[in-house]
């Protein structure tokens, strides 16, 4: 009875063999689905479904203005620490302002203080450390972070990954309202070189 | 018909055919390792070489002058002359292999009646040169690749043997021609009808014989880092290399002249349909290569001695009885 089984299992075994060779065999005549780079790039449909490094979301009326709050949630949960979020300072009030406001005081009512703009000051984003793990698209209250499309990655120093988000959101919007006529990616200032 | 030179006209030919088949090995390592990488290509889904040449074509050409260009070094504690005869013991037994081979009604460098036990003696060298430059080059890779290779072309020689038998049994003959001729035109008249174990029997040993993948593991890069040749360098690879290629036609053509009619085909016989059936089964072997991963070594050893012995036993007692009745 062994003997049976052990026909058995080999028979098994060489059909098992035939059903890979179909598999590779349709894998053959499939056509290719890589692209000869320098010549051909990948269309955009393949493009969307790509999650390259975290960019900022602009708002639905000011696409150069980030949808960003600055709550510094996407920092605190980032486990590489790759994001740095600055707020902005409450704006310094003008001279006549002062003096209003000091004289309210004195009338005994409640003075209100100029209130600082909720966007940041300064997003920047060290890709070099990025696990692309994806907490911070998912911690962001106002939907202010999403992936990127973008696969040409290649720098020669460590720095070049250092991105200023706030610029690139401005370097998009401009090149999507039209004003630069042939949006070319590497004018993207995507870079912050000297933490500008 | 008196031949130039003096020479006798039976040692002209001969000549001319060694030199003919030098760039035949030649010219088939260039396009056989051209081929090999746009099938890996394509079943991976990819273009494979694309850059050199229209459609990648010149690429074997880059690669060959590159290999030729490359320094020749010999191990500090290698044996110097073994490690440097293995290569050629290697390659130079695969002339001889090509002689009695009947490529069209007409083209055979040497009409042998043994000619299929010259080929079957003489494809046992390789093991040697495996085994010499695994041993010469000190080093404990080579070796375990070495001892690999012997273990396995001694475990996989005999089932070969036990099948190619059947077929000569089958015609009462060892010369290749004659076999050729006994077969007919059309696929249902070649021997690969009549004794399909036969012919599974053996292209699974030719597989392990030229040490092709599922069955590559004298070289094993993974295991072994290259196995026998992990320390040759520039040509001294590339001559193992050659030689493997060529012992892959050679497979390929003894299996075209035993089981696939050789010559033999519908409309037109000739050189044409033996080298369309050759590429076709090398084409296959490539196929096999991409899709198998590699066995383990006592996977390697209980197919042969378990399952590839005792059928080839039992299809040659089952043609004899047919032969004899």
């Amino acid at each position: 009875m062994t003997m049976i089984r052990e026909f058995g299992k080999a028979l098994q075994g060489l059909w098992s063999l035939a059903i890979g060779l179909g598999v590779t065999f349709r894998a053959f005549v499939r056509p290719q689905v890589t692209v000869h780079y320098p010549r051909a790039t990948v269309d955009d449909a393949n493009l969307r479904t790509f999650h390259g490094h975290v960019e900022l979301v602009g708002k639905d009326d000011q696409s150069a203005v980030p949808r960003c709050i600055s709550c510094g949630m996407c920092a605190m949960n980032c486990p590489s620490a790759c994001l740095t979020v600055v707020k902005q300072k409450p704006p310094k009030p003008t001279p006549e302002q002062k003096t209003a406001m000091e004289e309210a005081e004195a009338r005994g009512e409640k003075v209100k203080k100029p209130a600082a703009p909720k966007d940041p000051a300064r997003f920047s984003y060290d890709f070099s450390l990025c696990s692309l793990c994806g907490t911070c698209v998912e911690s962001c209250p106002a939907d202010s972070l999403r992936f990127s499309n973008e696969i040409y990655q290649a720098g020669f120093d460590r720095k070049d990954f250092h991105f200023d988000l706030l610029a690139r959101l401005r370097g998009q919007a401009e090149s999507r309202s039209g004003r630069t006529p042939n949006p070319d990616p590497s004018s993207n200032p995507k870079t912050d070189k000297g933490g500008k | 018909m008196t031949p130039p030179f003096g020479m006798p006209l039976e040692l002209f030919t001969i000549f001319l055919a060694l030199a003919l088949l030098a760039g035949f090995v030649g010219l088939n390592g260039l396009v056989l390792v051209y081929l090999e990488r746009k099938v890996a290509g394509h079943i991976q889904r990819r273009p494979g070489p694309f850059e050199v040449g229209p459609h990648g074509l010149l690429q074997p050409l880059a690669d060959a002058v590159k290999l030729v260009g490359k320094q020749l070094i010999t191990p500090r504690c290698a044996d110097k002359w073994l490690f440097w005869t293995a290569p050629i013991i290697s390659f130079a037994p695969v002339f001889v292999l090509f002689l009695p081979i009947p490529f069209g009604p007409m083209l055979t460098a040497m009409e042998l009646d043994l000619g299929l036990l010259l080929i079957l003696a003489f494809a046992g060298i390789n093991v040697l040169a495996l085994c010499l430059a695994g041993w010469s080059s000190e080093n404990k890779w080579s070796l375990l690749g070495a001892a690999r290779a012997v273990a396995q072309s001694v475990a996989y020689e005999i089932p070969l043997l036990l099948a190619v038998l059947a077929i000569a049994f089958q015609y009462g003959s060892l010369n290749l021609s004659t076999i050729v001729s006994g077969q007919g035109a059309w696929p249902w008249q070649w021997n690969v009808m009549v004794q399909p174990v036969a012919f599974f029997i053996y292209f699974v040993c030719a597989l392990a014989e030229t040490n092709r993948a599922p069955f590559d593991l004298p070289e094993a890069e993974s295991e072994l880092t290259a196995g026998f040749h992990t320390e040759y360098s520039g040509m001294g690879f590339g001559i193992f290399f050659l030689a493997e290629y060529a012992n892959m036609i050679v497979v390929c053509s003894v299996a075209t002249v035993l089981f696939l009619g050789g010559w033999n085909g519908p409309a037109a016989p000739g050189v044409w349909w033996f080298l369309a059936k050759v590429y076709l089964l090398l084409l296959v072997m490539m196929w096999f290569r991409w899709t198998y991963p590699r066995v383990r070594f006592d996977q390697l050893l209980n197919l042969s001695w378990k399952w590839l012995l005792p059928l080839a036993l039992i299809n040659l007692l089952v043609t004899l009885v047919l032969v004899k009745l």
